[in-house]
């Protein structure tokens, strides 16, 4: 069976985006509210907000942060359509068919990457037209993209799980709130230094600001430091945990 | 295959399943002999998709033992997957695909050759050509079953489960999935279907078990359960035409197929054949 694997999952990848490309407003509304919060903050907050020692407009400070914002409200798309297809007798069919399990849901992995990609580029062509602009080269940027592909792909296994124990659509696509809104304790919106020592704890330990940092190191050519280290441990270590409850639940749900 | 011209298509003995407290099969026992159709016929809840569910390998029994084409449904499950096609309850179609898509992919996961061509004779075959490319949401319930059925057949399956196929549908509907049913037995495709209709067991089934409080309570074909009653005594009373009979005289039988092929101008009898 498992030699099928890749047929298997091409084929149902295939399915999957036709369905995004049939009801595109779903990488439109996922680049909707991280562009609202990135004319919020720039043209509104951002004239208030000093950012320390970081040289360059506001909306390069920003734009790290606002695309883990963005990534985070797409994979509830990932949640909702995987619970649609559990809920719908299409997903009965395919188990009762000689094709590899897993591919299921690792079409809805690579279905996922795909959309999340295309509303990041939309967010980041907002952001140039906002005055967003970087001098680095392709290494760094590469290094940039590989970094939001893990995050993405950790994000989306969260996101399986949800999809394969939610009893509700609210249910399904609601556990992305928390990780939307875990970018404004970090140092997406304002240097880590600004906050009160509790608040500052946390946001300098959780995983996003590592994240935002190896980012906005990229790209301003900055030096790297151990940021970027922390932030693929931080990936590395969501998307093992992710992956494996994903996949105690998948079977649970199958057998 | 394996299963020899003797070897039953479907074996099942003495299944045993419970939700929690609830027992819901009770020591099932029944043969199905193969390109025959068989309907397992019950009220709802009376367990007829839980047993189409152990057999299709997606639910496991508490104990009891079943085979599909020789296959053992839990030890041997991916051989059982290989040679069965499963139509659920609920029309397991994708809505946003369209007709054509929906058949293609199927093949792609059948591992088929030429999955556009099979795709295009299926849809010939059910009357959905001309709907082919359109999205599967704006099908009649009719129209959807057929997709169904059709995606069923594809890598052709020795063994076919259709589980209340007609449920939910217009008599015109229900009419052309009987014809559907009957065409797969016809090529010698051994049928399943569960259902509450009475008529739908009477007009399609060579075999009819009857599904009570967890077993089988009768198993036979229709002239066998009619023998369990009395002799019929003749009476004689005034024909009142059925409802279903004035429907069809009004409406006529080949309104909603797709190719009008005016055989059957009324509505259908048990002795109709094709």
């Amino acid at each position: 069976m498992t030699s099928h694997f890749i047929g298997d999952t091409a084929a149902l990848t295939g399915r999957s985006l036709r369905h995004i490309l049939r009801s595109p407003d779903t990488i439109i509304t996922t680049a909707l509210m991280p562009v609202a919060f990135l004319l919020l903050f720039v043209d509104v907050l951002g004239g208030a907000i000093t950012t320390g020692e970081h040289s360059g407009p506001y909306v390069s400070y920003l734009l790290p942060g606002i695309l883990l914002i963005t990534i985070a409200s797409g994979i509830s798309y990932t949640a909702y359509r995987l619970f649609l297809d559990l809920q719908g007798g299409i997903f009965q069919r395919f188990q009762s068919m000689p094709i590899a399990r897993a591919s299921v849901l690792w079409a809805h992995v690579l279905t996922s990457i795909i959309a999340n990609l295309a509303s990041i580029v939309v967010v980041v062509l907002v952001a140039v037209l906002m005055g967003f602009r970087s001098g680095a080269g392709p290494a760094p940027w590469l290094a940039v993209a590989g970094i939001l592909i893990l995050f993405t792909l950790a994000l989306t296994w969260l996101a399986m799980i949800a999809g394969l124990t939610a009893k509700s659509v609210d249910g399904a696509s609601a556990f992305s709130y928390p990780l939307i809104f875990l970018p404004f304790i970090s140092s997406a919106f304002v240097p880590t230094a600004s906050m009160p020592g509790p608040v500052r704890a946390f946001a300098q330990n959780q995983p996003v600001t590592s994240i935002v940092n190896a980012i906005r190191e990229l790209l301003s050519q900055q030096p790297v430091g151990s940021d970027l280290w922390i932030a693929l441990a931080w990936c590395l270590g969501i998307l093992v945990v992710a992956y494996v409850l994903a996949m105690v639940a998948y079977r649970r749900r199958i057998s | 295959m394996i299963a020899t011209a003797a070897a039953p298509a479907i074996r099942v003995r003495d299944l045993h399943k419970s939700y929690k407290k609830v027992t819901v099969l009770n020591g099932v026992d029944f043969d199905v002999q193969a390109g025959t159709i068989f309907a397992l016929l019950g009220s709802n809840g009376a367990g007829k998709t839980t047993v189409v569910n152990i057999l299709s390998t997606l639910l496991h029994a508490d104990s009891g033992t079943a085979t599909v084409s020789g296959f053992d449904v839990s030890r041997q499950s991916a051989q059982v997957r290989e040679s069965i096609s499963l139509t659920g309850q609920f029309a397991a179609v994708d809505e946003k695909l369209s007709g054509h898509e929906n058949l293609v992919l199927i093949a792609r996961l059948r591992h088929q050759r030429s999955p556009r061509v099979r795709s295009e004779r299926l849809l010939e075959r059910f009357s959905l050509s001309e709907a082919g490319a359109r999205a599967v949401a704006t099908y009649s319930g009719g129209m959807r079953r057929r997709l169904d059925i059709a995606m069923s057949l594809i890598g052709d399956p020795e063994v076919i489960f259709l589980d209340e196929p007609t449920t939910g549908l217009d008599p015109q509907a229900r009419l052309e999935v009987w014809d559907a049913v009957r065409d797969l037995a016809a090529q010698g495709t051994t049928v399943l279907l569960t259902t509450q209709y009475l008529e739908e067991a009477e007009h399609l089934a060579d075999r009819i078990a009857i599904l009570h409080q967890g077993r089988v309570i009768v198993n036979g074909t229709l002239a066998e359960l009619r023998a369990m009653l009395p002799p019929a005594t003749v009476e004689y009373v005034e024909k009142q035409p059925t409802l279903e009979e004035i429907f069809f005289h009004l409406v006529g039988a080949t309104t909603r197929r797709d190719t009008t092929q005016g055989d059957s101008q009324h509505s259908d009898s048990p002795e109709q054949t094709r």
